[in-house]
């Protein structure tokens, strides 16, 4: 009990941060994913050899050597941005591929034949993508895009390698400072993790009911 | 197990690759002191065992750069090493009749219990706790936690006190985490000591921190571009560990280090070795202690 009054300083210290990263590179990844997603079905080939290929890399490299990138490659290039923002990149150029993958499914999983009636009414590609396809997809992609948020939470911890002071990272300086509750201030970590993960999970059950449609 | 010895040798193989190409400044060299003409010692004690069987088994480490790291022919070379050449020497053992054995730090109390090794020279902190179950000779050079900093000391750093407020890298959960958190410092941590390298070379951080053996390793293998400020601020008295309550032996090797103080060959040794990175301390007086 001692042990995790002791830790509870820290342990917030490193929640705040997790939770900033959480937010910020979630709602990046969101944006970049949509527009990547967007790209992927633009009627420009150009645009839709580039959406993939992004996709492809980014997701198929280990993210432990994408923030590596962010925080030993990009300084050397000549950013002067801190610790902090560089994990953000690397976490938003990690997660963007999986986001746009979700949007992609649910894009996929609107009939072709909505798109071809709102052809047909003489509405262009933006409009087709916005006022049909979207509003269909979009309650299609909340399961998915939940799963990749809670991905997310989970991945932040790697950025404390990075110079960045989250959550997981406090436990390190918890353990040694308790050598004799090491389990607990460790479960202590994951019970705040889960503080995190298991509302989104309940969000995106909630969502789920509301947006649902009888087709 | 065939498998498994497969697999031994080449992670073996890789390892010393990788420890050829991480040293690469590091030439192998070492001391030759002269060893003794057979030396007579009392019946039944550790030295004259050893000198009549003329060889002697000492643990090191293999794996701490110019302390006790595997050369590529088999035998390892650093200060370590040296003084444990000083010890045989004067048992009139040549260092080609020393054996050498890997001591980790989880192993070094029980190699000496159980008679694996006859002594370890393996920047092993003497400590109380230890001393309960070995004894100690020594110390025979005060580690210490140091300050390392790009080469030619741009910043102007000359301790602890002038990094308050600046960025500093260290281990996460490190003690020498805890010691430079004292000192209002602006931590910057990771995993490893070697990630700290990168940062400390954009100018992220200005100084790294840690144990001066580990600090002075890194300096070493990345030649010219980092020193190490030589100004330890903690103390980790290294000792020579032998069997607990040997006390004829470890009067022995006492005597054998004080006389390397005084006849020049621990500073000979120093500068083979560590010296090429570290400035020259003063030798610590040896603690013949009571148990």
């Amino acid at each position: 009990m001692d042990a995790i009054i002791d830790v509870t300083p820290i342990y917030l210290a490193g929640f705040w941060v997790t939770l900033q990263l959480l937010v910020i590179s979630g709602v990046g990844a969101f944006v970049v994913g949509a527009l990547i997603a967007t790209l992927r079905i633009s009627p420009v080939p150009s645009l839709r050899v580039f959406a993939t290929a992004y996709t492809e890399v980014l997701r198929n490299v280990p993210l432990l050597l994408v923030l590596m990138f962010c925080a030993f490659v990009l300084p050397i290039l000549g950013s002067d941005l801190d610790f902090f923002p560089l994990a953000l990149i690397g976490l938003i150029a990690y997660t963007s591929p999986f986001v746009a993958e979700a949007i992609r499914s649910g894009f996929n999983g609107v009939p072709v034949g909505q798109a071809e009636a709102a052809r047909s009414v003489g509405m262009g590609f933006i409009q087709t993508v916005s006022l049909v396809i979207l509003p269909q997809a979009a309650r299609m992609v909340v399961p998915p895009l939940i799963n990749v948020f809670i991905a997310l939470t989970k991945n932040t911890s790697v950025a404390g390698i990075f110079f960045v002071n989250e959550l997981f990272k406090q436990t390190n300086a918890a353990t040694r400072d308790n050598p004799n509750a090491v389990i607990i201030v460790l479960l202590y970590a994951a019970f705040l993790y889960l503080v995190i993960t298991v509302p989104l999970g309940l969000i995106a059950g909630a969502i789920e009911k509301r947006v649902v449609v009888m087709r | 197990m065939r498998l498994k010895k497969s697999l031994m040798i080449s992670a073996i193989a890789i390892t010393s690759i990788l420890g050829l190409s991480a040293c690469a400044g590091a030439g192998g060299g070492g001391t030759t002191p002269p060893v003794a003409e057979k030396p007579t010692f009392e019946a039944g004690t550790t030295m004259a065992k050893l000198a009549d069987a003329g060889a002697v088994t000492i643990g090191t480490k293999f794996d701490q750069p110019l302390f006790g790291l595997k050369a590529p022919d088999g035998n390892p070379v650093g200060f370590d090493v040296e003084i444990g050449k000083l010890v045989a020497a004067a048992l009139g053992i040549s260092a080609d009749k020393i054996k050498w054995v890997e001591t980790v730090s989880a192993n070094r109390e029980s190699y000496i219990e159980n008679g694996t090794v006859d002594l370890v020279v393996a920047t092993y902190t003497i400590n109380d706790k230890r001393k309960e179950v070995i004894s100690f000779a020594g110390p025979y050079y005060n580690a210490g936690q140091d300050i390392l900093v790009l080469a030619g000391n741009p910043e102007g750093i000359k301790g602890p006190e002038d990094l308050k407020g600046k960025n500093v890298c260290s281990v996460a959960g490190s003690t020498s985490e805890k010691n430079i958190a004292a000192y209002d410092v602006k931590l910057i941590t990771t995993d490893t000591y070697s990630n700290c390298l990168e940062p400390l070379r954009s100018g992220k951080v200005i100084a790294v921190t840690t144990d001066n053996v580990i600090l002075a390793g890194l300096a070493d293998q990345n030649a010219g571009e980092f020193e190490v400020l030589s100004n330890p601020f903690t103390e980790e008295p290294y000792g020579i560990g032998v069997k607990h309550d040997d006390d004829a032996f470890r009067n022995f090797i006492n005597d054998v280090l004080e006389k390397s103080y005084s006849d020049g060959s621990w500073k000979a040794a120093w500068e083979a070795t560590a010296g090429k990175v570290l400035k020259t301390p003063e030798p610590p007086a040896v603690d013949r202690y009571t148990s």
